[in-house]
């Protein structure tokens, strides 16, 4: 049951992102006295990305593992798309959900294609439209037919991520699910690779967990942000700005970091705000130019590095859009519904 | 040089017939190739294919065998360790000794041979077929399960074509070790290529017949092992892909 | 009721003036003549081979042409050129229990960890000093795995010595005429005893020359199994040790 209104991408077949909600889950594991998760409840709009974060033991893999019945529930109830996961069959259920793991988990005695292609063939679908879809995912993700007939041994980490995540899309599920997809590839290829994320997920729109520590990761990747403490207790639950803007306590101000307010910053482009006109005092020499892409926190450091002077900002074409300055950028961050940067609640 | 007169129930005269015997037979010198290629019908070529099935058999009963087992061990974890212990204590009795032994109690028979042969395969076959279902890395696992393959599926479209390279490398041991322990089960009742090589021994000390059964075992074994090596190569193209890649 | 009466058999050192002690203590005796020369010549020619990285091929496959070797065939081929008797039965062993302990001990040596050779000359260990006070204390347990491999071999097959009238506990295998199967279930039980015995002084021993360090580590112990049984560790998705991935070269 979703109490919001959210748009979710649905195509000619029919359901492609399910609402997720999190009924006061909880979980303990035998022999211990402290739950893993206590009274963890959330909903997830069907077609966002939703982002579990928090410190070493906060439980966000486990809330995660919980959702596909890879680990059981102790009480309380997981909801996709308004239907229970307690009273269905654990391999049924895992069918409708994609499933990405850090260390990817790719079958090395069948070839890529075959890798992409395994939960379509597990629900019977006849051999071409498998591997129709099989080809559609390897030009999603940018390899070759070729690259389908390798192995996964013949591949690089970075690609073989990438197949990981084709993997979990083949059979088009509604809900996906992420643990650290990313973590275990070097920081340049981890950028590019989200990058890609990002954007088949603009096309594809689907609802997911995803699970990092990396606070950054999750800004930057998430719609909404879930932020955990040990106990799996949620502290705070809300976009990314809004988490930055108004951190709920002590503990996630430090998790976000004393640069918040920088972090806020990256998030919204010149575009996205009313620029100035130039200023009246017209000292044009050496003036410096940003364009309307780049984020305010990008427009910020240049200004800094420019005695405070006002920045001109052009489009694309080269015409000048207007100019931005300390004090707009100020404005610009109290704009966003009030809240001083710097005090937490 | 003494002649003895043919062993009659040894199904083909070992010792050359009286009065048509070669030179090199007389002087009883390392090779006759000459008498060799005469007795190769009647002696060395029915052996070579005895000692043939009788390894095959072995080996096919003690797969089965410690297939079940292992699958079984490997779904419950407590059937390991005693079958593992009664398999190597079996594995420890010499074969000279168990052959003796079960010659005294159920007779100089094929079966008898083949229970002996087949108790020798069992540590091995067990052994390897057990490390190699388990032997599939956590990862690959979680992810099968992850993505909807049930217990069984995952058993049969993961761990098992996992396995095959283990399982191979079991089997290519538990061959060639066949081979030389059905050599000595002749020495207990006369089978396969052992055969020729104890009729040899207890009628003088025949050269000829040494060195060719002795040289033919050896052959089958080397062929043997290296089919084995071909066939693991060819069920494993992913191991292959990365020798190339 | 002979597999109880064989311990009163046992107990009487033996039957018809032969006695227990007498036919172990040269089967003892024809297992460390026939082992002696493997191991001294296999460790040796290893340990230097591996450290030198030198004719890998060669030293890996020995190993896998020795194990596809049938005993008796060995045997059978030396019979015309040594006569028959005790010799040819040591021979034939020589020459069966010299692969695994060569291709243990090259790989042993081989596969240590180049990073840990690397640091080791860069803080001026001369070759003689990496190789004995480095390689060689981390290639002890694969080292070791092989010699109890031959030992354990050579111990089973001296019986064949009694074919021969050679000596050993085979005398009583193969004389159940004159010693009953009695003789024979009894030797069979000494020789299952002197087989485990001989892998415990030998486990016993690695254990003494292990450095404490290394001492205990499960993860060599599976490792030496695994190539005990000739497994080719499949995945290459799999992390794969040293060891283990010698046994990979030695299966192609």
């Amino acid at each position: 049951m979703t109490n919001t209104e959210t748009v979710a991408a649905r195509t000619s077949s029919g359901l492609s992102a399910a609402p997720l909600e999190f009924r006061n889950v909880t979980k303990i594991y035998p022999g211990s006295s402290t739950p893993a998760i206590k009274d963890l409840s959330f909903t997830v709009p069907a077609g966002e990305v939703c982002v579990l974060v928090g410190p070493s033991g906060c439980g966000k893999t486990t809330a995660m593992r919980l959702v596909n019945r890879m680990i059981d529930l102790s009480s309380g109830d997981i909801l996709i798309d308004g239907k229970s996961i307690v009273g269905r069959q654990p391999s049924d259920l895992r069918r409708e959900i994609g499933y990405v793991i850090q260390q990817i988990g790719l079958f090395p005695h069948v070839n890529i294609l075959h890798n992409i292609t395994t939960v379509p063939r597990l629900l019977g679908w006849d051999k071409k439209r498998c591997e129709r879809r099989g080809s559609e995912l390897l030009e999603l993700i940018g390899l070759t037919e070729e690259m389908g007939r390798r192995f996964p041994s013949q591949l690089s980490g970075g690609q073989r991520q990438r197949v990981g995540v084709a993997r979990a899309l083949a059979a088009d599920p509604p809900l996906m699910l992420m643990d650290e997809p990313f973590g275990a590839i070097d920081p340049i290829n981890r950028e590019r690779l989200q990058d890609e994320f990002l954007r088949l997920q603009r096309e594809l729109r689907k609802t997911v967990v995803f699970v990092t520590h990396d606070i950054d990761e999750a800004i930057k990747m998430g719609d909404r942000i879930a932020i955990l403490r040990e106990g799996g207790e949620l502290v705070q639950f809300d976009t990314p700005d809004r988490i930055l803007a108004e951190p709920a306590d002590e503990f996630v101000a430090q998790f976000v970091g004393v640069d918040r307010g920088l972090k806020r910053m990256a998030l919204t482009t010149l575009a996205e705000i009313e620029l100035e006109p130039a200023p009246a005092v017209a000292d044009s020499a050496g003036e410096q130019t940003v364009l309307t892409g780049a984020t305010l926190r990008e427009a910020l450091s240049l200004i800094m590095s420019d005695s405070l002077r006002p920045l001109r900002v052009v489009d694309e074409h080269g015409q000048v859009a207007g100019y931005v300055s300390v004090e707009l950028i100020n404005k610009a961050m109290h704009n966003d519904g009030g809240g001083n940067i710097a005090v937490p609640r | 040089m003494m002649f003895l007169a043919p062993v009659a129930d040894s199904g083909g005269p070992v010792i050359p017939n009286f009065g048509k015997t070669s030179q090199c037979v007389l002087d009883n010198r390392s090779f006759c190739w000459g008498w060799f290629s005469k007795h190769w019908g009647d002696t060395f070529e029915p052996a070579l294919i005895q000692h043939i099935e009788l390894t095959a058999m072995a080996v096919a009963f003690g797969f089965v065998i410690s297939f079940a087992l292992a699958v079984l061990a490997h779904r419950h974890g407590w059937v390991t360790n005693p079958v593992t212990l009664l398999s190597s204590l079996l594995y420890t009795i010499p074969s000279l000794a168990l052959f003796e032994i079960l010659v005294g109690y159920i007779g100089p028979n094929w079966y008898m041979v083949e229970i002996a042969l087949t108790s020798y395969t069992l540590l091995l076959l067990f052994t390897n077929i057990l490390a190699g279902l388990s032997g599939v890395t956590p990862d690959v696992l979680d992810a099968a399960h992850g993505m909807g393959l049930t217990r069984r599926q995952v058993l049969l479209k993961v761990e098992m074509p996992l396995a095959v390279p283990a399982i191979i490398a079991g089997l290519r041991i538990a061959v060639v070790t066949v081979i030389s322990l059905a050599t000595i089960a002749a020495y207990a009742t006369p089978t396969g290529l052992g055969k020729p090589i104890f009729d040899a021994l207890s009628n003088g000390g025949f050269n000829t017949a040494f060195l060719a059964g002795g040289i033919l075992c050896v052959i089958l074994a080397i062929v043997a092992d290296g089919l084995f090596v071909l066939v693991q190569r060819g069920l494993t193209p992913w191991a292959s892909a990365r020798r190339g890649a | 009721m002979e597999f109880l009466n064989a311990f009163v058999w046992i107990g009487h050192n033996g039957s018809q003036g032969v006695t227990v002690t007498g036919k172990l203590g040269q089967h003892m005796l024809i297992s460390l003549i026939s082992i002696a020369p493997a191991v001294a010549v296999g460790i040796g020619l290893g340990i230097v081979l591996g450290h030198l990285h030198r004719f890998s091929f060669l030293a890996i496959n020995t190993s896998n042409l020795g194990r596809a070797l049938p005993s008796l065939g060995i045997l059978a081929i030396c019979l015309p050129f040594l006569g028959v008797g005790t010799t040819p039965v040591v021979i034939a062993m020589v020459i069966l229990a010299f692969p695994p302990i060569l291709t243990n001990a090259y790989v042993a040596i081989d596969q240590v960890d180049p990073e840990t050779v690397d640091a080791a000359k860069g803080i001026g260990l001369r070759p003689w000093q990496v190789l004995v006070r480095v390689e060689l204390p981390l290639a002890l347990p694969l080292i070791f795995a092989g010699v109890r491999t031959s030992a354990v071999f050579v111990v089973a097959t001296a019986t064949l010595a009694g074919i021969f009238g050679g000596g050993g506990m085979g005398d009583f295998i193969v004389n159940q005429a004159t010693f009953g199967m009695e003789g024979v279930i009894g030797a069979t039980y000494v020789l299952i005893v002197l087989c485990f015995c001989v892998q415990g002084i030998l486990l016993l021993l690695e254990r003494l020359v292990t450095p404490v360090g290394l001492r205990g580590t499960r993860g060599r112990q599976a490792q030496t199994l695994l190539i005990e049984s000739g497994i080719d560790p499949q995945g290459p998705e799999q992390t794969v040790s040293e060891e283990v991935r010698a046994v990979e070269h030695a299966a192609r």
